[in-house]
């Protein structure tokens, strides 16, 4: 159980992180609000855009709803961990958080605890809406599944870890929507989830540099595979490689984070 | 050499150009209660988040358990439990799950952890509540889980933060019972932060912070045994003319404090009928007593320990 010098790890990693399960299903109204506003996007938009929509290098039987699918999948995981690290903010405002950061537990464990339960919630979620796969035409099958969850825990992971390390220092929840829709949804909007970046676009290098555009490019590749043509789409294990660095700077980051305001080690 | 479960040594800290702790050293003994007595913004805060592992200091020491707060946080908060002034208890979980998930945090699991739940939970009588959700109870009883949670990983040290701040009057003297019991049945030490003189005098020791200095430590006896007289206190329609009159008229050295004037005069009590009738009709009430821990401030900084200095120090202290 203990690590350097009378710490504690797994063991309150997994209580930090079974308290966020039984906070989440006692506030069922966070299920609607994570799961209802991507599904009703991607109705909306998706249906929209209509029977015109071709892309050169595509599969020519793409629709746009199929296109959008694993867009509107890394919405739900940017959505439900990005609102699930509010809870850093309530846990703050509550007195929680004071009692867990005098307790003898490593940085490194509270850290750990707080994005594995985000990330379990995210996952949870973008797998209740991957069963409306078939509906739109995208393929969902053994082998999509075996590449699709780790391709959902690691963008889930990095995603909860961005909304820690955006959560952290705030004293009150009222700003971040602001942050929300200023640094985050752009992230996402340039992610090709909305539309592919086009050969001769400056929307080519911003994709390229976002990290977030990897996620949604690996969850794409777990749907159809490397087989597919798809235009500038990395390949499925490059997309997750880049994704697990993401995810692995994102939770230094917020390592780091916690040590500087705890005050002391 | 004598080992204290609390000590600390020239303790500073400052925030910008402020300094909120000026040099404090002190030491607590085992198994004693002892009171951080002073005003709001007087220090008591900052003390409190450094000797928590929560702040770290500009200069000097604090070690608790012979280890240093800032070096060796995680073996400090091995032998620490705290008890904060805005419960540290998540309001959606039930009482159980409070002291579950607090156990956990400190390596506690299984039945060992479930026994000494329940057996804790007794000791503070908050059994009966064991599945209801923290947000229903009141105050005093959140305090109670609060206090319960602390105390099971059995720390050595148990620190609280102004632990009667909202409670009634009858939870308050419940809080008081809870701190004798822990006196009597164990030796754990116990400092605590305190802005009323009352509450400091039930501590076997007590220090005076005020403006980050620490004024003054010892046992209340002692502390009350600094004013070598009792202390009268008058009040009148016009103070400040009182006071000059009774200093120009008996010799005493009197001062204006909230509206009355306070004397400091042996065997007091003696005193009470000449002075009444030596200024017929100014004296509206006269009390006459032993000096009290708040007699102690007043003459150590010349200031009130009570609400006025809240007020005037600007309002409501914002929470670091």
């Amino acid at each position: 159980m203990s690590t350097v010098a009378g710490s504690h790890f797994w063991g309150p990693v997994f209580a930090l992180w079974q308290r966020d399960m039984i906070r989440f299903l006692r506030q069922k109204n966070r299920i609607i609000g994570a799961l209802g506003a991507p599904l009703v996007f991607w109705v909306l938009i998706g249906s929209g855009v209509g029977p015109g929509f071709r892309l050169p290098g595509w599969p020519a039987d793409m629709t746009y709803l199929a296109y959008f699918f694993p867009g509107t999948v890394v919405l739900i995981l940017l959505f439900t961990a990005v609102f699930s690290t509010i809870s850093v903010i309530e846990d703050r405002r509550e007195g929680f958080l004071q009692g867990v950061l005098v307790a003898p537990v490593a940085p490194e464990a509270i850290v750990l605890g707080k994005l594995l339960g985000g990330t379990t919630l995210a996952v949870g979620q973008a797998l209740l809406f991957c069963l409306a796969a078939p509906l739109a035409g995208v393929p969902l099958d053994a082998a999509v599944l075996a590449r699709l969850l780790p391709a959902l825990f690691v963008v889930g992971f990095a995603l909860t870890g961005l909304g820690f390390l955006v959560a952290w220092p705030l004293e009150s929840t009222q700003v971040f929507p602001a942050i929300m829709n200023v640094l985050i949804m752009p992230l996402w909007l340039l992610s090709g989830a909305l539309f592919p970046a086009a050969a001769d676009s400056w929307m080519r290098y911003a994709v390229a540099v976002n990290p977030v555009a990897y996620g949604t490019a690996a969850v794409r590749r777990a749907f159809y595979g490397d087989g597919a043509s798809m235009g500038l789409v990395p390949g499925y294990g490059p997309a997750l490689a880049v994704s697990v660095v993401f995810a692995a700077v994102m939770f230094a980051l917020s390592v780091w984070m916690v040590r500087r305001r705890r005050g002391t080690v | 050499m004598t080992v204290y479960p609390v000590e600390t040594d020239r303790l500073r800290r400052v925030f910008g150009a402020r300094v909120a702790l000026d040099d404090v050293s002190f030491a607590v003994r085992e198994g004693e209660v002892f009171g951080l007595l002073g005003p709001n913004g007087g220090g008591k805060t900052t003390l409190f988040r450094i000797l928590s592992t929560m702040l770290a200091p500009s200069g000097g020491a604090a070690r608790i358990c012979s280890h240093d707060v800032e070096r060796e946080a995680p073996a400090v908060r091995s032998c620490l439990g705290v008890v904060f002034q805005s419960p540290s208890l998540d309001p959606h979980l039930t009482v159980a799950e409070n002291l579950r998930y607090g156990g956990n945090l400190y390596g506690l699991r299984g039945a060992p952890l479930e026994a000494r739940m329940r057996e804790t939970a007794e000791a503070l009588r908050v059994a009966d509540r064991w599945s209801e959700r923290v947000k229903t109870l009141s105050g005093g009883l959140q305090r109670r889980v609060e206090i319960a949670k602390s105390l099971l990983p059995r720390p050595r040290v148990l620190l609280m933060d102004e632990p009667s701040t909202g409670l009634d009057p009858v939870a308050r003297v419940d809080l008081w019972s809870i701190i004798g019991q822990l006196r009597a049945e164990s030796a754990m030490t116990v400092v605590l932060t305190t802005h009323l003189m009352d509450e400091a005098a039930r501590c076997d020791r007590a220090a005076i912070l005020h403006q980050g200095k620490l004024l003054a430590c010892d046992t209340p006896e002692a502390l009350c045994g600094m004013i070598g007289a009792d202390v009268l206190t008058l009040t009148g329609r016009e103070p400040d003319r009182l006071a000059g009159r009774v200093q120009a008229e008996f010799g005493w050295a009197a001062s204006v404090h909230d509206g009355a004037v306070r004397v400091e005069v042996p065997r007091a009590h003696e005193q009470v009928a000449r002075i009444v009738e030596a200024f017929p009709g100014e004296i509206l009430a006269v009390t006459a007593g032993r000096p009290t821990l708040e007699d102690v401030f007043v003459r150590l900084t010349g200031e009130r320990l009570g609400e006025p200095f809240f007020e005037k120090a600007g309002g409501r202290r914002k929470r670091r």
